[in-house]
């Protein structure tokens, strides 16, 4: 059931729109529910060949030894693919947009890291005969000890999953083991509030669970060129990855993909792309690779675990008046994106709520198992579990009714967030209002009146005197356990912030069409057309440096 | 045996786009002689419904029939460059380059059905309907097929259009954490009406009720799917998913479907939803995303409602049975809450 509460915010809205708001039918709908849609599967071509991995069956072991000569005379064998294959075999995914540091091989050299790692690649005419040939590659393996548990991996001395990041971390700002929130004084304020309540949560590894399982088909075409039927969520994301990785230009790449069977972020890390052009590069031939069942659910890589502990101070009355919040991002073996959901969390705390004091810790930790990544919710889903969690929490502490708790805390129009960036466009007491009504939720008069639109701003739009800290320098564990200490100055008020305009600048898109490049109008049958104008293209990126923007200082780290 | 009721809430909101911006996405319109247009895209459609949002965006903007208008995605040959469909930014970020890109086009449908009019293309209107008249005198008009036919083999025009949307890229301070994630956020509240069986430690969830504020729902039955199928994932994140029962032991992960535990169609529950739309100032006609955030109310109000039915508190995810049980056991029965509606 679905109704629309159209007399809310009516006057922020044209409702008088022809297509917008209606309910048409997907132009795509017929192909779906008759089984006519192409998916990057439907895509035939004669003589595909088929290409299986050899994963890892330890969590963390030095390779000794590759024997890949059993498997090469194996029937239907065309290829065998090690990484010495592979022409750039180190990457990060992020490195598109100069985000961190290259860490992961495609096919792993000297150490696998987690269990169901790719070591070789074998490609034969049929999959069967991929999947035989497979088992005889002969590789032995020095098991390593291993870690699972993120506060244990961030110890000193603990095993070194990762050599690119030593310490277990991802590294912040060339500066940081974490992310930090600073806003107010959280510790002073602890001191005054009627409760403090520390508690921790946890929210476990999740599989994607697509239909459609990852996978990829590369062929040679006639001009130098490799058409990819991809299922990336990114078709240029994996475009430049795959570029990358195969020391390719990126115009020798036609990927063509757009239609995939389910994704939720499970089909963002190019999982089989790079692999399958490489392969069709090698063989001359069509590849094909395509993740089982099993193999995606065991080795694809899932959303991460989180860990959250949350301290709050909170009044008799109802009022927060500190969250302190340190988070624990389980990255698996290897970055992928958990270091972008790092800041993506701390971007979210405290959550909904105006909170005058707030102070975040964000880790992005490095552990022997299959690398995390993104999915729905990337960095907010488990601390949204948290935060609401504890807000239940305290409501239940300090007497108050759940839903009245929420509208006395939540954040309204001219707040000041703790990211130092003023609220706008806020509607979070209406929800609760709504969904209050529907489920017959009895909510008194005031949290009945309360609106986002009103009691928001003045003294709430104030950024406070700040505390802030050197804790957690990289390759200084001790610095992370030490008490936060006042650096010289910083309990001074920080410089006044200039608030930006409320949305960055572009082309808002209620606005009149800007006067139009030259459409000079001419007689018909006129001489000569005047030049067309010519749209801007794109500047053509400089060869080692992949994908479109660039992360600025806060991601100075690159390769 | 006893089956004791519980009912929790949550509320939260959502950024919509990639944080800290940085994520450009490109369109490119164009029509044949026949004023029929195309949009092409390198957008991903995942089922969410990217191609036919994009379409409704740029039938709107064009001011013609959405059956006249088909969208062509993705294919790194002919489509411009999109960062890609996550993090909520397919409508965001993709319609406002679709609006760009489909108002220079109308721009050039007006100046080539203005010529032919001979009068100004600032006093022309679109009816949604296939034709271009002059504001207050519908009489004086064109169709847009014989607009498109005229500026194609007459008038030497190209009605076509290309746009582009990017949120520039903020900086993040390492000591305060400043920075400027997104310019829109959505918002919601749930509340969830489940069971809590003491002696298996089951949960039943039997009903969701909640109102969720998108900016503009630009498809309503395609909010209203994205709404419904991602509050039962999140019912099934609370409640079911994990290839590591035991984390941080990594041991006992599911191979399949048998063995990785989801709802069945016995266990999904109603769903009753409001729709609440506060238009996002820089969104495509308001447009937020309810893609991502539909999922995440219902994981901490079934925590919430598993307390007030049975007392005890369960922190770490998915609430099985099993952690039911043994909390039951440390608490010595259990303890319900007080009753809510």
């Amino acid at each position: 059931m679905l109704e629309f509460r159209k007399d809310l915010f009516a006057d922020e809205r044209d409702d008088n729109l022809h297509v917008i708001g209606k309910g048409e039918q997907r132009q795509d709908m017929l192909g779906h529910v008759t089984g006519r849609t192409r998916f990057f599967d439907d895509h035939g071509f004669d003589g595909l060949l088929h290409l299986k991995v050899v994963r890892s069956p330890h969590h963390h072991a030095r390779i000794r030894s590759i024997d890949v000569s059993a498997a090469e005379r194996a029937p239907g064998v065309k290829r065998v693919i090690r990484a010495q294959d592979v022409p750039v075999n180190r990457n990060t995914l992020l490195s598109l947009i100069g985000f961190g540091k290259d860490d992961e091989p495609t096919l792993a050299v000297d150490k696998v890291r987690y269990k169901g790692e790719p070591i070789v690649a074998v490609i034969a005419d049929s999959e069967p005969e991929a999947m035989a040939a497979a088992k005889l590659v002969r590789v032995s393996y020095d098991p390593l000890p291993t870690v699972f548990d993120v506060q244990e991996a961030l110890k000193p001395g603990a095993v070194v999953v990762n050599e690119t990041y030593p310490g277990n971390y991802f590294e912040y700002h060339d500066k940081y083991d974490h992310q930090k929130l600073r806003f107010g004084d959280v510790e002073a304020a602890f001191r005054t509030a009627d409760h403090v309540i520390e508690e921790r949560y946890q929210m476990s590894p999740i599989e994607h669970a697509s239909t459609e399982t990852n996978g990829t088909i590369a062929a040679p075409e006639t001009n130098d060129r490799y058409v990819v039927h991809s299922c990336a969520q990114g078709l240029f994301f994996s475009l430049g990855t795959t570029a990358k990785i195969l020391a390719l230009e990126s115009n020798r790449l036609h990927f063509i993909g757009g239609t995939v069977g389910g994704g939720f972020g499970g089909k963002v890390d190019s999982l089989t792309e790079p692999l399958a052009v490489l392969g069709a590069i090698l063989t001359g031939r069509p590849v094909r690779y395509v993740l089982g069942r099993e193999e995606e659910m065991q080795f694809g890589s899932p959303r991460g675990a989180e860990r959250h502990v949350i301290k709050d101070g909170v009044m008799r009355d109802g009022r927060i008046v500190a969250r302190q919040i340190t988070s624990y991002f389980d990255a698996g073996a290897y970055t992928r994106l958990t270091s972008y959901g790092v800041v993506k969390c701390v971007a979210h705390m405290p959550g909904p709520y105006t909170i005058p004091n707030v102070r975040g810790d964000a880790y992005c930790v490095f552990t022997n198992r299959v690398p995390a990544t993104a999915m729905r919710g990337f960095g907010v889903t488990g601390v949204d579990f948290s935060i609401e969690v504890q807000m239940d929490k305290l409501a239940h502490l300090v007497g108050i009714d759940p839903m009245e708790f929420r509208i006395l805390n939540a954040y309204r129009d001219g707040d000041m967030k703790a990211h130092r960036r003023v609220a706008h466009n806020t509607a979070l007491i209406e929800c609760v209002q709504v969904a209050a009504q529907k489920s017959n939720w009895a909510l008194s008069e005031t949290a009945r009146r309360a609106s986002s639109l009103s009691g928001g701003g003045g003294p709430r739009a104030a950024i406070p005197p700040t505390v802030t800290d050197e804790s957690g320098r990289i390759g200084r564990p001790e610095t992370r356990q030490a008490p936060p200490q006042l650096t010289p100055g910083a309990a001074a008020p920080l410089p006044a912030y200039q608030a930006p305009p409320a949305v960055p600048v572009h082309q808002p898109p209620h606005q009149p069409v800007p006067p139009l490049p030259n459409y000079p109008s001419q007689p018909a049958g006129a001489a000569p057309l005047p030049p067309v104008p010519t749209p801007p293209v794109p500047a053509p990126p400089a060869p080692p440096q992949h994908g479109a923007a660039r992360f600025s200082s806060v991601f100075t780290r690159r390769r | 045996m006893t089956r004791h009721q519980g009912r929790g809430m949550a509320s939260i909101n959502y950024p919509i786009g990639m944080n800290l911006g940085g994520d450009p996405s490109q369109a490119l319109v164009h029509a044949n002689p026949d004023g029929k247009f195309t949009v092409a895209l390198s957008a991903i459609d995942l089922g969410q419904g990217m191609k036919q949002v994009s379409r409704q965006i740029a039938a709107e903007t064009l001011g013609v029939p959405i059956e006249d208008v088909y969208v062509d995605t993705a294919d790194s040959d002919t489509g411009p460059h999109d960062m890609g469909s996550f993090a909520s930014r397919g409508t965001h970020r993709v319609g406002n380059a679709v609006i760009v890109a489909a108002k220079e086009a109308r721009g050039v449908l007006l100046e080539a059905a203005a010529e032919e009019l001979e009068v100004n293309a600032d006093d022309l209107v679109t009816d949604g309907k296939g034709n271009i008249h002059v504001r207050g005198a519908a009489s004086k008009s064109i169709t847009v097929k014989a607009a498109s036919q005229a500026a194609q083999f007459k008038q030497g025009k190209t009605i076509s259009g290309r746009g582009i949307f990017l949120i520039p890229l903020s900086n993040v301070n390492p000591e305060t954490g400043e920075m400027s994630p997104v310019t829109a956020y959505a918002h919601a509240c749930l509340v969830v009406d489940l069971e809590v069986c003491d002696e298996t430690g089951d949960v039943k969830v039997n009903k969701m009720t909640s109102a969720y504020e998108l900016g503009r729902a630009l498809n309503p039955r395609m909010v209203e799917q994205q709404l419904v199928g991602g509050a039962w994932m999140g019912m099934s994140h609370a409640l079911y998913e994990t290839p590591e029962p035991y984390y941080p032991n990594p041991e006992h992960g599911g191979r399949d479907y048998n063995e990785y535990l989801l709802p069945g169609p016995g266990d999904i529950a109603p769903h009753d939803i409001a729709v609440l739309e506060r238009p996002a100032p820089d969104g495509p006609f308001g447009g937020k995303g309810p893609g991502e955030m539909c999922a995440n109310p219902v994981l901490p109000a079934v925590a919430n409602a598993i307390f007030n039915a049975i007392g005890v508190r369960i922190d770490t995810l998915p609430i099985t049975p099993e952690k039911i049980l043994r909390a039951l056991k440390a608490q010595g029965g259990a303890r319900p809450q007080v009753r809510r509606a």
